[in-house]
């Protein structure tokens, strides 16, 4: 059951009046709309989402990265409710799915977004309201690079501790150790070109 | 110095079982492998089925799967290598006691398979370690790993002890321990080990070009 998102919006507006929350809706097939929540509130409106008994989310499933390099795509893709402008440029988004294991309701999809991709990527951990965020807050750091303010052990969980880069970023570029393809076409063939010298006799 | 095949035949008959020192000593290292007890990923499950009753991995003598190198003379390479994961496997080699032998079970263990193009993954576990027998599939079959067990029981059974052409593990100047790859902040450092792999450089064909 999809929650009732206008309400909810409603709901925590007069709870949390320094709250900001935009209805993001989905003009795709899948029609799943998502909550934008200003990153100084996502604490507290976590905190109001799982404590008020109407609502109950009291489950947070899945937590998740995305990154836009482009933040106009980002708004094709989720069309910004008015008073958000896009950003200048672009950003990281972390997305929640809230379940109410009571109500027997969800996904709520909550989304905060970082100020850049570069300096400004924090974005407050909701670890003490979700013990289960810890784990994939820790992945989306190492692998997006967005930093969990206030989580309470924020390192790599995938990749190792030396590693520098955040591999599931749109920029990320792999180590180039292409080696021999059988039958090579499209970005492979490319990779071909510059490692292997074309033979001459065919 | 070889026997004659007829004349030991005969003796056979007779009860009299002549070979030689190196047969003798092959014979008795192909005939108990002991693997080293570890999975990575899939193809460990297949590997667990190899061991129970119905492909009965214990025909061939390799069903005493050790839970310590130093007790394991096979190691089974059975799954995806991350390249987290490819030191501790390198370094599991290393404590084998010699002599060792390797068998690269699946896609993965050999090339990365699906996972080839991944930032993640070893695009093969002979970069760092020396394979003996690799088995493609994805996963492959218990019956393939048991083909590739015989494959390696033959090719023990084959092995020289002396002369040029002795096995890797006779030979008092043959390598010691591997190098272990150490964790760069991009790959895997270095990212093979040239004493052991040499890939063939390989020419384009023009007309795909």
């Amino acid at each position: 059951m999809t929650p009732d998102l206008p309400a909810i919006l409603a709901r925590v507006q007069a709870a949390l009046p320094a709250a900001t929350l935009a209805h993001l809706r989905n003009p795709g097939p899948a029609a799943q709309d998502s909550l934008l929540v200003a990153t100084d509130s996502l604490v507290a409106v976590c905190q109001f989402l799982r404590d008020t008994p109407e609502l109950a989310f009291d489950f947070l499933s899945n937590v998740t990265g995305v990154d836009w390099p482009q933040p106009a795509k980002a708004d094709t893709v989720a069309m910004p409710a008015e008073g958000t402008p896009p950003a200048a440029c672009g950003f990281l988004e972390v997305v929640y799915h809230l379940y109410s294991t009571s109500r027997r309701a969800g996904p709520l999809v909550l989304r905060a977004r970082t100020l850049d991709r570069e300096a400004q990527v924090f974005i407050p951990s909701v670890v003490s309201v979700y013990r289960s965020a810890e784990f994939q807050e820790r992945e989306i750091f190492d692998l997006f690079g967005v930093i969990f303010t206030g989580h309470p052990d924020l390192r790599r969980i995938l990749m190792w501790e030396e590693f520098m880069d955040h591999p599931m970023r749109k920029d990320y570029v792999a180590p180039d150790d292409y080696e021999y393809e059988p039958t090579p076409h499209d970005a492979v063939l490319e990779k071909a070109k510059q490692h292997y010298p074309a033979t001459s006799e065919i | 110095m070889a026997i004659d095949p007829k004349l030991a035949e005969d003796l056979k008959s007779q009860g009299v079982h002549v070979t030689s020192f190196e047969g003798l000593i092959n014979w008795g290292r192909s005939s108990s492998l002991w693997p080293l007890q570890f999975g990575l990923a899939c193809c460990a499950i297949e590997m667990i089925a190899a061991t129970m009753a119905k492909y009965d991995m214990a025909r061939f003598g390799a069903e005493v799967f050790r839970p310590s190198p130093r007790q394991a003379d096979l190691m089974i390479v059975a799954g995806t290598v991350t390249k987290k994961m490819a030191p501790q496997v390198v370094r599991l080699y290393n404590q084998m006691a010699e002599p060792k032998y390797v068998i690269a079970m699946g896609a993965c263990a050999i090339s990365g398979g699906p996972f080839k193009d991944g930032y993640n993954v070893l695009k093969g576990i002979d970069r760092f370690i020396p394979v003996d027998v690799s088995i493609p599939g994805c996963p492959p079959r218990p019956e393939a790993l048991l083909h590739g067990l015989i494959t390696l029981r033959e090719k023990i059974a084959k092995e020289k002890l002396i002369g040029t052409t002795r096995a890797r593990h006779a030979d008092p100047n043959g390598p010691g321990d591997l190098p272990v790859p150490e964790f760069g902040p991009h790959d895997l450092e270095p990212t093979f080990n040239p004493d052991v792999w040499n890939p063939p450089s390989i020419a384009r064909e023009a007309s795909e070009s």
